[in-house]
């Protein structure tokens, strides 16, 4: 299991924002990505979990293996935290036991009855990243996971994150301030900047539009 | 797959959901033609089958944007993408739950509104058959226009203007086969045009939808 990049370029709103982004990535690995804001953490992480095709280069992973959490923890405000993770949990097909394992490690079984839209912002956040306890992906790809935690928050977060490490997950982390993971290697990623459009985007409109049906 | 179906019913019954929405449009529209129209049981008669199927088509019009754009809102677009559910299948299931809470209940509401209507005793049954035929389309078509423009604010204008033209075929041989049917005439043909069109919809819309989903989620 094992997440390889090589000679990446991706693009965000027609413009090359990143290229020649090579790293690898191996069970038990973390890696976080640094780089003043929009220099393409959140294009290169949305790239990899295929939400949009990369420019040039090629990612190897394995089927199947990444869980992509977004800056928006895609709560619904009027399910429960159960019935949010149970959700995520049938879709990911891994039931009931995954839903109640992740609410007591995020701590979050106290709050199980409260809907969504009474939880405060951390409290969504620490649902939106219990989500990935329950998708039971191996490599996670985490855009500023820890937004409106608190410190406790953050270091709950740091011991769940070094527990899927340990049992042989992995992790991608875009973020700004430490978490407190001293194995983890550090991705510079303004080196790798494309000033304007250097490349330019293959095919257009018509291209990726075939490109969405392949 | 079934997951998704009872997330999004459950979403629609909860406050704010939306649920009741289109019928409530349903019915105000049956019920304000007549007093616009006036009483006479003659002509309301005759516009019965236009104005029900008319009524159903807006009523289902009301609530399409609803069916993508609060998922990409809150980012739940992006996770469903990501998820191991096919985009497609994701699509086809959110247009059956759209139909469940709009189409299904303007269809078992129809007959009651058909009486304010002065609907003539023939057409009952075929004005229940035609929705419950015609309906799967509008919210199939529905989800589809929805799917392209679900990155755009306040796109339900624009959502209306794509989806009505596609909507025209359903609603003529919708209310072609309600008319016949009280008339006491022949109401094969229309009636297999409209299961064609839902048949044709439902099996190619969905890989279009998601197609324009994938496009819209970079």
């Amino acid at each position: 299991m094992e997440l390889v990049v090589s000679d990446l370029a991706v693009e965000r709103g027609g413009l090359v924002v990143l290229a020649g982004v090579s790293f690898r990535l191996a069970a038990g690995g973390a890696l976080v990505l640094r780089g003043p804001n929009g220099v393409g953490k959140t294009t290169l992480l949305r790239t990899l979990a295929g939400l949009q095709p990369a420019v040039a280069g090629s990612v190897s992973v394995p089927p199947e293996s990444l869980a992509y959490a977004s800056h928006a923890d895609g709560l619904k405000a009027v399910l429960t935290v159960t019935e949010n993770l149970a959700f995520w949990a049938a879709v990911y097909g891994t039931g009931a036991g995954a839903v109640a394992g992740a609410m007591q490690r995020m701590n979050l079984a106290a709050l199980a009855e409260r809907r969504a839209a009474n939880l405060s912002a951390g409290q969504k956040r620490r649902l939106g990243l219990a989500r990935l306890l329950v998708t039971g992906r191996p490599i996670w790809v985490l855009d500023e996971p820890t937004v409106s935690l608190d410190a406790a928050s953050v270091e709950l977060f740091a011991w769940v994150l070094r527990a899927h490490l340990a049992s042989g997950g992995a992790a991608l982390i875009a973020t700004h301030i430490d978490l407190g993971l001293p194995e983890a290697e550090v991705l510079e990623l303004a080196p790798f900047r494309a000033d304007g459009p250097a490349l330019a985007v293959a095919g257009g409109f018509d291209d990726s539009f075939d490109g969405a049906f392949g | 797959m079934i997951a998704l179906l009872l997330r999004d019913l459950r979403l629609s019954f909860r406050a704010g959901g939306g649920f009741g929405l289109g019928l409530a449009f349903f019915l105000l529209v049956a019920v304000l033609v007549p007093l616009g129209v006036g009483p006479e049981g003659g002509t309301l008669a005759k516009i019965a089958p236009g104005i029900l199927w008319v009524g159903a088509l807006l009523a289902c019009l009301l609530s399409l944007d609803r069916i993508f754009a609060l998922d990409f809102e809150d980012g739940s677009l992006d996770l469903l993408a990501t998820a191991p559910l096919p985009l497609e299948g994701a699509v086809a299931v959110k247009a059956a739950a759209h139909w469940l809470v709009t189409g299904l209940p303007l269809t078992l509401a129809s007959p009651v509104l058909g009486l304010l209507l002065f609907l003539p005793e023939r057409g009952y049954l075929w004005l229940v058959v035609s929705l419950a035929i015609g309906t799967p389309a509008l919210s199939i078509i529905g989800a589809f226009g929805a799917a392209l423009t679900v990155g755009l604010k306040r796109g339900g204008l624009l959502l209306g203007l794509l989806v009505l033209p596609l909507y025209v075929p359903t609603l003529i041989f919708g209310a072609e086969v309600v008319k016949r049917g009280a008339a006491g005439m022949e109401i094969g043909t229309p009636l297999a045009m409209l299961a064609a069109i839902t048949a044709g919809a439902t099996a190619l819309l969905p890989f279009a939808a998601a197609a324009a989903l994938r496009i819209n989620l970079r």
